[in-house]
């Protein structure tokens, strides 16, 4: 904490100080809470602060994967040794598995974005978490602009934005009935930049796709992917050599790379303090289908 | 009217290079009847200090465009929901965020809708200022006083009256202050501890960020210069020591033995180690033998900082316990005087109704033993006739419960002050209650 003399903290301060709170308080109140993690920027400061709020002692909750199978090397390698150096239990909901068992079908335009939200219900179902903590940030999207800490969920997973409950001050109410269940977002108040100042300050290691680097790419609808195995090249699309980074990860198949020579993190600041992109915006496939995608993916369980 | 395009800078706000570091943050809501320009504001504010990315814009522009809008409607940018763009209306809170080089602002842009009131009360309660909207044609309505009144009831520490849409009545200052003079007069019932008042037009940016050329005759501060600069580190309560106990911290573990910690965040106060403390409901004392983070132990804390304190004596003490000083302590107290207000449509707070409720961290159960009156809010007529309170009724009640709550009068204290009533059988939140007296 850097504090001066009149008793005032830093809005960075403020933010850790919030989200550890969050966390403590699902810990105390909930019975069986998880925390999902992507590997992607927002999860891992996620995991720090799950760190700072109940040190000396170990993290007291499993973390969860929902693996879409398309993912990148670099992040499947760094969330196994991130598992392995603080001990978590890590759980693995599996697309490919729930493919094979006929949970779900694979979706027309090959996307998994949209069925891995069974999967995730069903991984909740299974272990019979009754608590998620997720990573998203409320500056992120216009539809989770306007949810909730604490976000109730219904048996069947459901987000009904028309009826939160009413939030007040920091009174969280997670109560619920069985097989309903809460979604808690420690990093709403965030913003990207708030995340790349704190991962600065708090010198946490991320995955080496965050950083510029070069990489074979295709463009498509104005974004540049990169080709590997589940995303061809499709006939006409040229590949070529570009100097990029990943402003998110998700799945490999719909998450775009954008231009960057940013390969530090304080030039990786720089370069977010003066984009005009947002960052869904900038590279999520996903979200350019329609005005409410998110609000739509949201209703059905998704994060 | 005419129609406005707008173009995005080229560069977006400054401010938010590497010296963010030492910004301190301000949380602010807006408040006001529906469609007085709550959002069309924050759009705004958000436009105007080039807080917006390109695609937010491209994709405001475009549903403006296919709606035929005369212009960009700029209220779109928190108004994200699918029925908020259908019905043109706010229904729940948005948050917003942006920075200039003074300040990060977490913005609640709450609705002016009656129904929805609930909402606005959740943006309001961590607010440290509320702007009140009103429309410069339409002056005070009920609304606009319900508001006014729920923030002082909810001790906003700030309020600004925005007077909008004076572009739509040809920038008159004496409409202005006629409508500043009414909300003055109102407010001096209410105890507001700091007031100001600005003419803007949100829609035409006058006084939004800039002061504008069209009211010369306003010598105050644009919105924002007041924003960046209303002096909020007094707000806090450095006196009263509390620390809710939130979670006690025991590792499991060969490394680390025998460690017992405290967690929680100050709630208000100033604890260092060697100070004497009491924690409540025992009564037992102790003194402090380090405040730790995990980045090491710290000389202080304070609020909001998130702690863990550490005893010199072994005393049980669990979530919920209050750690506070011998000489200066919250009442323990089953007997609570509150005001309420009722936020579940489906069921009334009625007298003899039992409910789970919850306080710092403490959870009871409670019975209403009384109403003593529900209030009007227009004219802060006391009708102790109520025999319950509805939706979006504020009134005064007696509780009792299960086991003490650790308690201080809101108006002196947010944090051990406010409460919320659940309901046992839906879950759900019905209520928003702050103590004004303990015996
Ligand atoms: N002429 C003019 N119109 C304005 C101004 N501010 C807002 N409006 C218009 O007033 C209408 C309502 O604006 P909103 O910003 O949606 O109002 P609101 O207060 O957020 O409404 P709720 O959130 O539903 O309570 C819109 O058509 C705006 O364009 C202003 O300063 N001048
Ligand atoms: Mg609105």
């Amino acid at each position: 904490m850097t504090a001066t003399a009149a008793y005032q903290v830093t809005h960075l301060d403020a933010l850790e100080a919030e989200s550890i709170f969050v966390m403590r308080e699902v810990v105390a109140e909930m019975e069986r809470p998880v925390l999902l993690f992507s590997g992607g920027k927002d999860s891992i400061v996620m995991l720090r602060l799950a760190q700072k709020a109940f040190a000396p002692a170990h993290i007291p909750f499993p973390v969860m994967h929902v693996d879409t199978g398309h993912n990148f090397p670099e992040v499947l390698d760094y969330r196994d040794r991130r598992v392995a150096e603080l001990s978590l239990h890590l759980v693995v909901a599996s697309v490919p598995e729930a493919l094979a068992s006929g949970l779900v079908r694979e979706s027309a335009d090959g996307m998994r974005n949209r069925i891995q939200t069974p999967v995730l219900l069903d991984a909740v179902e299974k272990h019979r978490f009754d608590a998620l903590f997720g990573g998203a940030r409320r500056d992120e999207e216009k539809a989770r602009a306007k949810e909730r800490v604490f976000s109730f969920r219904d048996e069947f997973g459901q987000w009904d934005p028309k009826n939160q409950r009413p939030e007040l001050w920091s009174l969280y109410n997670g109560r619920h009935h069985p097989g309903e269940s809460i979604r808690v977002f420690p990093l709403s108040n965030w913003t990207e930049l708030d995340v790349w100042h704190y991962i600065a300050r708090e010198r946490i290691e991320l995955p080496s796709i965050y950083y510029a680097h070069e990489r074979e790419v295709i463009e498509r609808d104005g974004m540049l992917y990169a080709v590997n195995e589940f995303l061809p090249a499709r006939a006409g699309e040229e590949r070529f050599k570009a100097q990029v980074r990943y402003r998110t990860v998700g799945d490999a198949s719909c998450t775009a790379a954008v231009r960057s020579d940013a390969d530090t993190v304080e030039k990786v600041i720089e370069e977010v303090a003066a984009t005009r992109i947002t960052e869904r915006g900038a590279t999520r496939g996903d979200d350019r289908v329609s005005e409410a995608a998110m609000e739509d993916r949201k209703r059905e369980g998704y994060f | 009217m005419t129609t406005e395009t707008l173009t995005p800078d080229s560069a977006r706000s400054a401010a938010a290079g590497p010296e963010v570091r030492r910004m301190d943050l301000l949380r602010f809501a807006t408040a006001g009847s529906v469609d007085d320009g709550k959002s069309t504001l924050i759009g705004r504010l958000l436009y105007d200090t080039k807080s917006l990315f390109t695609d937010q814009l491209a994709a405001v522009e475009a549903v403006s465009a296919a709606r035929g809008d005369e212009y960009t409607n700029l209220a779109l940018l928190t108004d994200g929901l699918r029925a908020e763009r259908e019905q043109g209306i706010t229904i729940d809170v948005a948050y917003r965020y942006f920075a200039t080089p003074r300040r990060k602002f977490i913005i609640a842009d709450t609705p002016g809708h009656i129904q929805y009131t609930r909402n606005m009360v959740t943006g309001a309660s961590t607010a440290d200022l509320a702007l009140i909207l009103v429309d410069a044609r339409k002056g005070l309505v009920e609304q606009s006083r319900r508001h006014a009144f729920l923030c002082s009831l909810l001790r906003v520490p700030h309020l600004v009256l925005c007077v909008n849409k004076m572009d739509l009545v040809d920038y008159s200052q004496e409409v202005f202050e006629r409508i500043a003079d009414e909300f003055t007069a109102f407010a001096a019932k209410l105890d507001v501890p700091d007031l100001t008042v600005v003419p803007i037009s949100a829609l035409k940016g006058d006084n939004i960020v800039t002061r504008s050329e069209s009211m010369p005759w306003y010598e105050g501060p644009a919105l924002l210069h007041h924003l960046e600069r209303v002096h909020i580190a007094s707000d806090r309560n450095l006196v009263d020591v509390r620390f809710p106990v939130q979670y006690v911290i025991r590792p499991q573990s060969t490394t680390v033995t025998d460690y017992r910690g405290y967690a929680g965040q100050v709630a208000s106060g100033v604890l260092k180690p060697g100070d004497e403390v009491m924690v409540l409901p025992s009564g037992f004392t102790s003194r402090i033998a380090s405040v730790e983070t995990a980045d090491g132990p710290v000389a202080e804390a304070f609020p909001p900082m998130s702690v863990t304190v550490r005893l010199e004596d072994e005393i049980d003490i669990s979530r919920g316990d209050m750690i506070c000083r011998p000489n200066n302590a919250p009442a323990v107290a089953q007997d609570i005087e509150a005001m309420v207000c009722w936020m579940d449509e489906t069921r009334p707070l009625q007298v003899g109704g039992k409910y789970a409720i919850k306080h710092t961290t403490r959870t009871a159960r409670a019975i209403v033993r009384g109403l003593h009156y529900r209030l009007d809010i227009n004219s802060l007529h006391r009708d102790e006739s109520a025999a319950e309170l509805r939706l979006n009724e504020i009134g005064r009640v007696r509780l009792r419960t299960t086991i003490p709550l650790l308690a201080d009068e809101y108006r002196r204290n947010r944090t051990t002050g406010g409460f919320v009533i659940i309901d046992e059988t839906t879950n759900r939140t019905v209520a928003a209650g702050m103590i004004v007296e303990t015996p």
